[in-house]
């Protein structure tokens, strides 16, 4: 592989791990304040099984890197404007609604684009799209029948996931944004042209939304900059303070 | 509560079990998410490969009073056991 084909794949390791890291530490935020018993589970096996999958990722992303770092160096001892998570993800919890709208608009795009991945030329990122594709597959499941359930529910629930849908809309154009490095990767055949995955997307979307009586607002300029690094919103660094500040106090700590 | 999830038992078949065994109850509000909240709830350790739910006010239960009138008829009927019969060895395992 040329120098180039590698610091492209490893830009695209970086993206997919920081999505998973970022939305299951999001997840995690629920632990033990899920509004039920079995939500409460259901949400912090879900961040577990992103956390599971933000390792392999990372740790492929230092295979290919190849200076040493380790996945939790990646993970705990960058800082904000070197992360390549989507928008989307790194947005706040606030409420159960926003929660599982947030969840739903990923899912649906992370399970396309990991039955893509599964086809890849590079065959350490098919095996992890492989083993992923099994988990998000009942993600998907899981958080679409429940915006459909609090979409055509109450006026109070309904409300809410609408509410939701205006605030994170703006967010769902960059998962189909290319640059150089998608153009490297698509080349090279490890991974999808992003913008093919729009059509598939739209319509999954669309299906559950009219099903939960949702209407998906028009937004005239995507909100974008978190995967191609350029610029984060100011939530992620507040996640980070939270998540890091264990290897920052304590450096090297181990359990 | 009449804003409360109903409740449902909870049935898991084990990776070598031949028979769901009762494991536990939730709430849900519907028999599909009941299925996945047990998914969720009791199979994380890979204890299942199948799932039932019962809406827990389907099940008629017996009485714990009419215990004695029920059950204790049969504690002196020992012949009832099969355990006054050789068995042969060729039979194997009863």
């Amino acid at each position: 592989m040329s120098g180039n084909t590698n610091a492209s794949l490893f830009e695209f390791l970086l993206r997919q791990g920081d999505n998973t890291l970022v939305l299951g530490q999001r997840l995690s935020e629920w632990c033990g304040h899920g509004p039920v018993l079995e939500e409460d589970i259901a949400l912090a096996n879900i961040a577990l099984d992103l956390v599971g999958q933000t390792q392999l990722w990372l740790a492929l992303a230092c295979e290919v890197e190849g200076t040493g770092r380790s996945a939790d160096d990646l993970a705990m001892l960058r800082d904000v404007w070197d992360f390549r998570n989507l928008l989307l993800v790194e947005q706040p919890n606030r409420d159960f609604g926003m929660t599982i709208l947030r969840q739903f608009l990923f899912d649906q795009w992370h399970l396309l684009q990991l039955h893509a991945l599964a086809e890849s030329s590079e065959d350490r990122v098919a095996a992890i799209a492989t083993k992923a594709e099994r988990e998000v597959r009942y993600h998907v499941e899981r958080s679409s029948e429940a915006v459909i359930a609090l979409g055509d529910g109450t006026e109070e629930s309904h409300g809410r996931m609408q509410g939701a849908l205006d605030r994170l809309t703006p967010y769902i154009g960059e998962m189909f944004e290319a640059d150089a490095v998608d153009a490297a990767l698509v080349r090279d055949g490890v991974a999808p042209e992003p913008a093919r995955l729009k059509p598939a997307y739209d319509s999954a979307v669309a299906a559950v939304l009219s099903e939960a009586t949702l209407s998906m607002p028009s937004v005239p300029v995507a909100q974008t900059g978190g995967r191609s690094g350029k610029r984060h919103t100011e939530h992620l660094g507040h996640m980070l303070t939270q998540m890091q500040w264990l290897q920052r106090a304590y450096p090297g700590a181990e359990w | 509560m009449q804003n409360e999830w109903p409740l449902w038992e909870i049935f898991i078949r084990g990776q070598h079990g031949l028979s769901h065994r009762h494991v536990g109850s939730l709430h849900a509000p519907d028999a599909e998410t009941a299925v996945r909240n047990a998914r969720d709830v009791y199979t994380r350790r890979s204890e299942g490969v199948s799932i039932w739910v019962v809406e827990a006010a389907q099940i008629t239960a017996s009485d714990p009073d009419a215990k004695e009138a029920m059950f204790e008829p049969a504690e002196d009927k020992v012949y009832r056991h099969p355990t006054f019969y050789d068995i042969p060895d060729d039979a194997g395992h009863m």
